[in-house]
């Protein structure tokens, strides 16, 4: 009963910050798919100094922690004269890392693709482009919709770790109202729930969508 | 802004220590994992519906929640209920929950790539349960998840960085703590950087040393 009136008091608080957190991993996950995007071609591309790029980018993104990806841009932009709010360094530090990721997802669905399509895709004089807006990229996003819905959840997940540089989002919330009403027990797991059940539905979400797309491309 | 190592050499011992502390929460972290992971995947296998259903319910809870919320749930609601751990202990058992969630995905997926036939025939030749899992089951699916386990461990190194959260005096706590009592962020966060790197670079490689070691096992 008394657990039942505090979530009945914390609610509100809680899903204002669920917001916050929905809000800083959707534009994060945008600006990472872009990104991912862009060093994803890089990794195709015929001049070695943009391979190499796309290389020591994946490299490090994903093999340094992102909460040390996060304390390095908290910490060194000041100190180089940009002056960035701990939002907007937590969105760049989340979408930076995130962008490695798609990009290794991105190229493993393109990579997926039998290189018979292509050569098909000349034989009936598809040019470049063509090739890669009519067979490459819907197949690839079709391949890679699964491992794009992990990466959402992870991002969500990763989202709880901005707290530490002081963004005001569902896991910095929770620490406050821990703080301010010492049940920490039941506030972290009611945040639990609220994440767990975020990540549930964007699960089922992938599901759907990838139901819709191997339907759309049965017939 | 200009890079002065010496706020490192002067800290050297400081930091190895932040460096043991990180590889000792991350084996020990990992092999609780690996055990715990083990013994999930084996009880959903053979325990009967309820128990694999509820072990479902475990994976996907500690799957769908972070690592940090869970480190708070652990490290700050404990003591209400009678649980005081210091931080490192708790630290070691968050990272061990966390990835035994991870690792029971990873062994279940090695029990279901065992072909089938191969347990009939352990059948046909009367071995026991015991027997089939580790004469035919465990030694076939340890050579097929090579790739996913080394994965998965790298994934949880770089979780110990989340640890200095709750004080755990890490890699992260220590040096990130010099760097504030110096105001050197550039050379802590460099060096911080190299330690992550050098870590996973190295895991990995061990990783695909393994792989190219037990591949022969799968050439017939």
């Amino acid at each position: 009963m008394q657990t039942l009136l505090s979530m009945f008091h914390t609610f509100p608080l809680l899903a204002g910050a669920a917001f916050a957190t929905l809000s800083i991993s959707l534009i994060s996950l945008v600006f990472a798919f872009f990104l991912g995007i862009l060093v994803c071609a890089m990794g195709f591309s015929r001049s070695t100094v943009l391979r190499g790029l796309a290389t020591a980018h994946v490299h490090f993104f994903r093999g340094v922690p992102l909460l040390v990806q996060l304390l390095l841009l908290y910490y060194l932009l000041p100190s180089l004269g940009i002056n960035l709010s701990s939002l907007a360094a937590a969105i760049i530090a989340v979408s930076l890392c995130s962008s490695a990721y798609v990009a290794e997802i991105l190229r493993g669905g393109f990579l997926g693709i039998p290189p018979g399509q292509l050569e098909a895709a000349r034989m009936v004089g598809l040019g470049g482009l063509d090739t890669l807006v009519r067979i490459q990229v819907p197949q690839a996003l079709r391949f890679t919709l699964p491992a794009l819905v992990n990466e959402m959840i992870l991002v969500i997940k990763a989202s709880s770790l901005v707290s530490v540089v002081g963004v005001a989002e569902l896991t910095r919330t929770a620490q406050n109202i821990a703080a301010s009403t010492y049940k920490p027990m039941e506030i972290y797991f009611q945040v639990g729930v609220v994440y767990f059940l975020i990540n549930i539905l964007l699960a089922r979400l992938g599901a759907l969508g990838e139901r819709r797309l191997a339907k759309a491309h049965q017939r | 802004m200009n890079f002065d190592p010496s706020v490192l050499t002067h800290n050297a011992g400081a930091i190895l220590g932040g460096f043991a502390v990180t590889l000792e929460t991350w084996i020990v972290g990992v092999l609780i994992g690996i055990l715990a992971g083990l013994a999930i995947a084996l009880l959903q296998l053979y325990c009967g519906r309820v128990v694999s259903a509820v072990l479902r319910g475990y994976i996907e809870v500690v799957r769908g929640t972070p690592f940090l919320i869970q480190l708070f749930f652990l490290y700050y609601g404990g003591p209400s209920i009678g649980l005081e751990l210091e931080p490192v202990t708790a630290g070691i058992l968050g990272l061990g929950i966390y990835g035994s969630a991870y690792f029971a995905e990873v062994f279940r997926a090695g029990f279901r790539s065992v072909p089938r036939g191969q347990l009939e025939a352990g059948i046909c030749l009367c071995m026991t349960r015991g027997q089939m899992v580790r004469r035919i089951m465990l030694p076939q699916m340890l050579v097929i998840i090579v790739p996913a386990l080394c994965n998965t461990i790298i994934v949880l190194s770089k979780e110990t960085a989340v640890l200095s959260v709750i004080t755990v005096p890490e890699l992260t706590g220590v040096l990130t703590g010099i760097g504030s009592s110096s105001f050197a962020f550039l050379e802590v966060l460099v060096a911080l950087c190299i330690g992550y790197l050098a870590l996973v670079e190295l895991t990995a490689w061990c990783g695909r040393w393994v792989e190219r070691k037990v591949g022969r096992f799968m050439l017939r």
